[in-house]
């Protein structure tokens, strides 16, 4: 408990310098807690991939589309319990920058594939009664003021022409890793309103399957089969997990994910600089004290541990109220970038590598001044005093 | 008379190890932020150098890139029936019918598949990129399986070289050429003749139509014409702007990802200057006495510390910004959020980033050494005599 003491009382003896560098730490931390929370968010949609679902897609790449012939054949495959389809509609509201997930599904099994996704009976049912009715996340809905029965027009970017909607229902996520900024509505509109512009290619094509399995052990070998069935056809397949069709999309912005990651770590860096500087100048200052502290019997260990301990304390202090910063700076984030990052959660891991940062950075910075303050020789030592 | 300019640097040197620490956590917030700014910079360079400013792209209304655009065989058409398209050497027009699809290819290392353009040209094609130069093989055969990969993809992805075939649309394309087209986007892309995409991809129209003006001045009323004739639901754009609106969202993100963090990192290493400086003020406060009694004015005092703290600032700036000039030999690539596909581009250093990451640095020292200056600044003769 006296050493306790005696490290704190160290620890302020410079209480401007402390101070500065109990700050430094607190926003180092927040911006390290911050952009490992970027990087959650980032793959968030793999966290929320379901291990019971499988992907089919145009082997060749998703801009092809695949014959919605496929659906029947995908269900004679064994271990295969539900299919969905759907297609990336990318349309927008109102304005270019308005922009948030939408797809066209197949909605009864949709529904039966996303236990994730809450509605109310009542309006689940008029979803799927009404072949203009659309679905909408519940920050979505926040974010444009709807509310159940607004017409909803959305402008298409890949396909040409204008689609109106009316809400019929809005979702709610089982846990805060489901999305709630996505927008759904019937594949058959979609499809009926394509047939009136043209020839268009996609007419009778759907962008993607969903299939649900009935065990999770066999997805694999589900997948490999469905491959199987289209191999040589028109249109090739891929089938992947919805977990490994996620990565995919994050593999291919990989460069940005790092370029989080590198920043991270160089943020601990230059605060790492920051305190061994403190510690240094703490160190040159007390020479004496070590001194004195030598005369008196202390070995190496002891100061070893008097200034390994005074940056363990400055540094935690600034570790926790950095973590305690944390949270209020990701609810601004959330309601400030909500359109890009939907889930901006802080995780766990997050506040286990914070402390683990602020130790490292601790001992790392204490190494040179701990090594001078054990190897200065008793006279030296007090010889700088006079 | 002010202090001499040696006193500030003989200062520096006798703390070695606190300087360089300083130094070193300004240098690393130069170096991040010169880093990104670079990064943001390479990519619009790289997409604006795709465009020339004499060509015009047409796309479908309301589509964003070329990947999702489309036109028929008619529309397409009467585009070369416009008199404003420039006539080329063998008195044709000039002006490309390109089709444009993505396809996922395996990447090297990795083995992770990316989204790559395959760009189906016709003869005019190159006459209206002149940047695309053969580096080996030689060019695709019209009517033939045959495409020509850009050098950013014959290095990143596998199986791509010369002799090898790629697989897709039921076809064995084989490669028979690579080609340079210096820091654009087309370095990025795989191209064949358009006929035997259509026919492979199984596309009725093209994607997008390229013409050279025959009079660059002529582009309103080309744009007017084509945009009020009913057959046409076409939108015209010059090549330059067409591609500088690719790269304006990826643009955006990194200055927005870069600002944010250099100002945060910027706070620690301002706290890190200030920590270095108050202790200087700290440990010299005898010396401090000794200049005033000498003569020197409290106005002496303070700018001798801020000079001291500029410094800081300036080889804090120096070191980042010559560690960030090596970044320039790093490519990366990544997907353009808004064709979808895989660019390759290079950090790109120019004097506006040098000119902003040495203000910044020189920022940094001033708001860090002020408070610190101030304070050695006040402080009184007899006092900070007897602290000796």
């Amino acid at each position: 408990m006296l050493i306790l003491k005696l490290l704190f009382r160290n620890a302020f003896r410079n209480k401007l310098r402390a101070g500065l560098t109990i700050l430094g730490i607190m926003v180092a931390i927040l911006a390290f807690g911050l952009l490992r929370t970027v990087i959650g968010a980032w793959y968030a949609g793999v966290e929320a991939s379901s291990a019971n679902r499988l992907v089919t897609r145009n082997a060749v790449s998703l801009v092809f589309p695949l014959p919605l012939a496929y659906r029947d054949k995908i269900r004679s495959v064994q271990g295969v319990e539900t299919v969905s389809y759907g297609t990336w509609f990318g349309g927008y509201y109102i304005d270019q920058k308005n922009f948030f997930a939408n797809y066209c599904v197949e909605p009864e099994s949709f529904l039966k594939l996303y236990p994730e996704f809450i509605f109310s009976q009542d309006e689940k049912d008029a979803f799927l009664n009404d072949r203009k009715g659309a679905v909408a996340g519940r920050k979505l809905v926040e974010r444009f003021g709807w509310k159940i029965g607004d017409i909803i027009t959305l402008k298409g970017t890949v396909f040409p022409g204008t689609l109106d909607f009316e809400l019929r229902a809005i979702y709610r996520g089982k846990d805060e890793n489901t999305d709630e900024g996505q927008f759904f509505f019937h594949w058959e509109y979609f499809n009926e309103v394509l047939k009136k512009s043209g020839n268009h290619p996609w007419v009778g094509h759907v962008g993607y399957y969903m299939i649900g399995v009935t065990r999770p052990e066999i997805a694999a070998e589900v997948a490999v089969s469905i491959d199987q069935l289209f191999k040589n056809s028109l249109a090739e397949t891929l089938t992947e997990t919805e977990k490994a069709f996620q990565q995919g999309f994050i593999a291919m912005t990989g460069a940005i994910v790092t370029v989080i990651q590198i920043v991270s770590i160089v943020v601990i860096i230059i605060i790492m600089a920051v305190v061994a500087n403190t510690m240094a100048m703490t160190a040159r200052e007390r020479i004496g004290e070590y001194a004195i502290l030598k005369t008196l019997g202390f070995g190496g260990i002891e100061i070893a541990f008097l200034t390994f301990g005074e940056s363990l304390v400055i540094t935690l202090i600034g570790c926790i109220l950095g973590m305690a910063a944390t949270f209020p700076a990701a609810e601004f984030f959330k309601a400030e970038l909500g359109n890009y990052f939907p889930i901006f959660n802080i995780e766990n891991k997050t506040l286990l590598l914070d402390i683990a940062a602020a130790m490292i950075v601790a001992i790392s910075a204490a190494i040179i001044p701990t090594r001078r303050a054990i190897q200065i020789r008793i006279a030296d030592g007090l010889r700088r005093i006079g | 008379m002010a202090i001499p300019f040696s006193y500030n640097l003989r200062n520096l040197w006798t703390r070695r190890l606190t300087t360089a620490l300083t130094v070193g956590g300004m240098a690393l917030v130069v170096f991040v932020f010169a880093s990104i700014l670079m990064l943001a910079e390479g990519l619009q360079k790289t997409l604006v150098q795709t465009g020339s400013y004499d060509n015009v792209v047409f796309l479908r209304k309301g589509s964003t890139s070329e990947i999702v655009s489309g036109m028929s065989r008619d529309q397409a058409s009467v585009l070369e029936t416009l008199p404003e398209v420039a006539i080329g050497p063998k008195g044709q027009k000039l002006l490309a019918k390109e089709l444009v699809v993505l396809i996922a290819l395996p990447k090297k290392g990795s083995g992770k598949p990316s989204n790559v353009i395959f760009r189906g040209i016709d003869e005019n094609s190159l006459i209206l990129r002149p940047q695309v130069k053969l580096m080996e093989g030689r060019f695709p055969r019209t009517g033939s399986s045959e495409v020509m990969v850009g050098n950013s993809i014959a290095r990143r992805f596998e199986g791509i070289g010369i002799n090898e075939t790629l697989c897709c649309g039921m076809r064995d394309w084989r490669i028979v050429g690579v080609f340079d087209a210096g820091t654009t986007g087309f370095s990025s892309e795989i191209w064949g003749d358009v006929e035997q995409f259509m026919s492979a991809f199984r596309r009725a129209g093209y994607s997008s139509v390229i013409l050279r003006l025959r009079d660059s001045r002529e582009f309103d009323q080309l744009k007017s014409r084509v945009e009020t004739d009913p057959r046409l639901t076409l939108e015209a754009k010059r090549e330059t702007r067409f591609y500088a609106e690719q790269s304006e969202m990826m643009a955006k993100f990194l200055r927005i990802l870069g600002s944010s963090l250099t100002i945060i990192f910027s706070l620690g290493a301002i706290i890190g200057a200030m920590i270095t400086m108050y202790s200087a003020v700290a440990t010299r406060t005898a010396e401090i006495g000794t200049l005033r009694a000498l003569g020197f004015r409290r106005g002496n005092i303070l700018t001798a510390f801020l000079i001291e703290s500029l410094l800081l600032g300036f080889f804090g700036g120096l070191t980042g910004l010559f560690f960030a000039s090596f970044m320039q030999l790093i490519t990366v690539s990544t997907m353009n959020f808004q064709t979808f596909s895989e660019l390759a581009f290079s950090f790109t250093m120019n004097f506006e980033i040098v000119y902003r990451g040495m203000g910044f640095a020189l920022i940094m020292g001033f708001v860090g050494g002020l408070l610190p200056a101030i304070r050695a600044s006040r402080m009184r003769i007899v006092d900070s005599l007897r602290a000796a």
